[in-house]
């Protein structure tokens, strides 16, 4: 009733206003005319513009809280699956809250940068903002993304105050699209757990099939850096030092396991080559010198002296 | 519901189910019919979705059918239709996130489906805002159908599933089901329509097109020049 009451008085209103009273008018006289005259034409074009101009943007402005928490619920969703943390039923803010932590990187010296308030930050939006963002120079852009931000955003899964996985942020281009996603290690720093993309527009049943199950779980247990007599991990992790360059890869067909360097192999997608050497580039562009190597060998060092 | 119901809603609502069906006799709308049927879930949403849209369009451009000048007829159609595309875009990433991620640029694509353009041409220019709801509904109906019966013979037979819960064992989680892997890549569906319409067609012989063309025989010399 008090609703109804409100909108006879703005009629009222409006029925008062000069400018309505014109406009009413103007509307009598463009509907009376020929519906193939010039001016009804350009009248009815701009009023149905301007009518459904109003209601893309009002459901576009009035649903935009309930889109961008469901975003986030996604990425928390996201994060805690490649922790391998996701249960069916379990709150995941609450599960999000208790078990991992946030942190902010700086790519380039592999520090914790603490001034950074780790909730707000959104590295994907930080990437596209000239003053938060380097160029990759063309010949190491291997995983065709032109830009990076400089500080990264990765989140720690603790348990009893140890570090039990590590979660990185990762993207490339495929075939199609830009993947993004994680690729959660062990605290050393080398054996990965999971990989998971969120956000990518491969071709569904071929190079879509990054986002499978069966072939994520090839995924764990794999070594990201190449081992070598002189720099072999527990060596490499006393020094505090680099252990080798990134050699994860996908290869065609299936990974025979009792070949040496299996543990450095991922099976490639059947029918999407491209997909798969994009996810490789991917992978070693962030696992290197201009990705997280600095910080990884950071974490060992402090994991050696530790113990 | 007769009472309620005049004989031209009612015809409006039943005719696209089989008689007229959008996909089975009229082929429209096959591309979004080959690439959201893997799963029921995303079969079931597409077509509230795609009915929704009909429904309204064909009813919004019904209400102003007389005054849309003849020179900007489509755009004024196409302009109504995406933006109704695209408030139905903004509810499902609202409401139902995930449906809305797997079903990804197809909600998009209703815009470009020829049941939506088809019918607002084709019925709601030339009648009242009512009948022209209740045509959109009909004819979203009659897609939605062959939709939700194709989704179900893929679903069951490519991943053992129905609505993601399990009814066939997987031979490898220990069951019986060996999955069909075809059913779960697009073309399937196309086998799947096919047949659809090839029994459609059979059990009523109208549907069946006339052939363009017989193929003469030439032994008794009938075709006269060689």
């Amino acid at each position: 009733m008090h609703k109804c009451e409100q909108f006879n008085k703005i009629c009222a209103a409006l029925d008062k206003c000069e400018h309505y009273q014109k406009f009413k008018v103007y509307r009598d006289k463009v509907l009376a005319l020929g519906n193939d005259s010039l001016e009804k034409t350009i009248a009815i074009a701009v009023a149905l513009c301007l009518v459904c101009a109003v209601l893309v943007s009002f459901s576009a402005v009035a649903l935009k809280p309930l889109q961008v928490n469901n975003k986030e619920v996604d990425m928390k969703k996201n994060i805690l699956d490649v922790a391998g943390l996701l249960q069916e039923g379990a709150d995941i803010d609450a599960v999000f809250k208790d078990k991992i932590e946030a942190k902010i990187v700086n790519l380039e010296t592999g520090d914790y940068a603490d001034d950074i308030n780790a909730a707000e930050y959104d590295q994907r939006k930080a990437a596209k903002d000239p003053a938060l963002s380097v160029a990759i120079p063309k010949e190491k852009d291997i995983a065709h993304i032109r830009v990076k931000a400089k500080y990264a955003k990765v989140f720690l899964v603790k348990e009893a105050g140890a570090i039990k996985s590590i979660i990185l942020p990762i993207n490339g281009y495929g075939l199609w699209s830009t993947l993004y996603g994680f690729l959660s290690l062990d605290p050393d720093g080398q054996t990965v757990q999971s990989i998971n993309f969120y956000d990518q527009a491969e071709t569904p049943g071929l190079g879509g099939e990054v986002v499978n199950p069966n072939w994520r779980a090839l995924w764990k247990g794999k070594k990201v850096y190449a081992e070598t007599e002189q720099g072999s991990l527990e060596k490499g992790a006393i020094e505090g030092a680099e252990i080798g360059e990134p050699a994860l890869s996908l290869i065609k067909g299936v990974v025979d396991t009792s070949k040496p360097g299996s543990q450095y192999q991922v099976d490639g997608l059947a029918g999407a080559s491209l997909t798969s050497a994009g996810v490789t580039n991917l992978v070693r562009y962030w696992m290197s010198k201009e990705g997280f190597a600095p910080y990884l060998a950071k974490v060992r060092a402090v994991k050696g002296v530790q113990s | 519901m007769s009472e309620i119901l005049n004989d031209e809603t009612k015809k409006v609502l039943t005719e696209p189910l089989v008689d007229n069906n959008p996909i089975t006799l009229q082929v429209l709308g096959i591309c979004s019919a080959l690439a959201v049927t893997s799963q029921m879930s995303t079969s079931l949403i597409m077509a509230l979705a795609l009915t929704m849209v009909t429904a309204c369009s064909s009813a919004a451009i019904s209400a102003i059918r007389n005054h849309i000048p003849s020179s900007i007829r489509i755009i004024v159609q196409m302009t109504i239709i995406a933006s109704l595309v695209i408030v139905v875009d903004q509810i499902l990433k609202a409401f139902a996130y995930e449906v809305s991620k797997q079903l990804s640029v197809f909600v998009g694509l209703i815009i470009t489906n020829c049941i939506v353009m088809g019918r607002a041409e084709g019925y709601a220019m030339k009648n009242p805002p009512l009948e022209s709801f209740m045509d959109g509904i009909g004819n979203g109906l009659g897609y939605s159908l062959i939709l939700i019966t194709v989704s179900f013979i893929r679903e069951s037979l490519g991943s053992g599933k129905l609505l993601g819960i399990e009814v066939f064992k997987l031979t490898k989680d220990g069951g019986w089901y060996d999955p069909n892997g075809l059913m779960l890549l697009p073309p399937s569906a196309f086998f799947i329509i096919g047949l659809i319409i090839w029994g459609v067609r059979q059990w009523k012989p109208k549907q069946a097109e006339k052939a363009d063309f017989k193929i003469m025989s030439i032994s008794h010399g009938e075709g006269g020049h060689h």
